[in-house]
């Protein structure tokens, strides 16, 4: 059952990832240089509408609260989140994305994968380096939610009840995706690149 | 096409509930990690080694937890290895179903080829290393853009946010310096 799952919601997600423009580095670039917004538009209408549909969920009783799972917050995150985004932005990919794309013809997906699994290698060949720095201890509670879910078993950063302020930011994930420009940078009159 | 982004958005949303409704939210850079495992441990069998209660690894990192990610790499039919796999399947039918990738955006993308020119080494070069580069700070942040970001926020974990900044902070610079036309 757990594998048919795997299955049918992974092969949903890599449809979804190619269908919104995810796995096209030009689309990616396109976002990241904030020339156009379209894709981000899209993640935080995802996000806010999964947020909306979990939480709500929860509160009437349909969502089993236990299927959350948040991580841990530490220094490396950060850390982590930098190389992540400098990977990201110079490649046009993340792992996400580069798994999705393997299949459509392109070649440089090719190379970033063969990449990923030697920087993944290479993280667990020096994970007891970030270990014994320290860069990797909980900081501010660990796991923790920005609200108290009930029922989750998370510790709260401030004290308002989670699952209420997680279909407010919801909602408001949803509401700056409507707002926001299709692109916040001019592009550059140099070679046209197609959204597409 | 891309769809129009109140669709994908509001369908895209709906696959992250149904992830969370029925398993667990959605992650995809640990996989790197457990294929990592499969071939260490191909090359070298006692490389992940089964214990009374579970499984541990010679490796400290996939022996962490509880040993759930040698685990993982020894039963590879196994939720998050063949989520990926799907994920892969799905990308590539979403593709085909759309008319594909054309020969020029295969071999190089517009983007690339507007700034660089047709040079597809050095392409591949800074995929290679972006790839290497991103699954690094995946792995040290515990979580890609998937997991921290997508699954993260929509949980609103602590951790997400702190991630997105880290990232972001990163990638606006990182993809303006590089990519000044387009």
């Amino acid at each position: 059952m757990q594998i048919l799952l795997a299955l049918v919601i992974g092969g949903a997600f890599g449809f979804m990832l190619d269908r919104i423009g995810a796995a096209n580095p030009n689309v990616i670039t396109g976002m990241l240089t904030l020339r156009r917004m379209n894709l981000a538009k899209t993640i935080m209408l995802a996000i806010g509408t999964g947020s909306i549909l979990m939480f709500g969920g929860q509160m009437l009783g349909l969502v089993d609260v236990g299927h959350m799972s948040v991580k841990s917050a530490y220094i490396g995150v950060l850390i982590g989140g930098v190389m992540l985004g400098i990977g990201w932005a110079a490649s046009g990919f993340c792992p996400g994305t580069a798994v999705t794309a393997i299949g459509s013809g392109r070649k440089d997906v090719l190379f970033f994968i063969a990449g990923g699994l030697l920087g993944a290698a290479a993280y667990m060949v020096t994970y007891p380096v970030w270990k014994a720095s320290g860069l990797l201890d909980p900081i501010a509670g660990g796991k923790v939610t920005l609200g108290a879910i009930p029922g989750s078993g998370y510790e709260a950063i401030f004290a308002v009840r989670g699952d209420i302020l997680g279909i407010v930011i919801g909602a408001i994930f949803v509401l700056v995706a409507f707002v926001m420009p299709d692109g916040l940078v001019k592009s550059s009159d140099g070679a046209k690149v197609p959204a597409e | 096409m891309t769809l129009d982004w109140k669709i994908g958005g509001v369908l895209l949303g709906a696959v992250f509930f149904v992830a969370v409704l029925l398993v667990k939210p959605i992650g995809v850079s640990t996989q790197f990690v457990i294929f990592d495992g499969m071939i260490a441990n191909a090359m070298s069998p006692d490389f992940i080694s089964q214990t009374d209660d579970g499984y541990t690894s010679s490796n400290a990192y996939m022996a962490k937890s509880g040993g759930k990610y040698a685990k993982a790499a020894a039963n590879p039919l196994n939720y998050g290895f063949v989520f990926v796999i799907a994920m892969a399947i799905g990308g590539a039918v979403s593709s085909y179903l759309r008319g594909g990738v054309g020969a020029a955006e295969r071999r190089l993308p517009e983007v690339w080829r507007a700034n660089y020119g047709d040079t597809p080494m050095k392409r591949y070069l800074v995929a290679f290393l972006g790839g290497f580069i991103a699954l690094y700070g995946a792995r040290l942040a515990g979580g890609c853009t998937s997991g921290h970001m997508m699954s993260g926020t929509m949980q609103t974990s602590l951790s997400a946010y702190i991630f997105m900044a880290g990232t972001f902070a990163a990638a606006i610079p990182t993809a303006t310096l590089l990519y000044k036309k387009g």
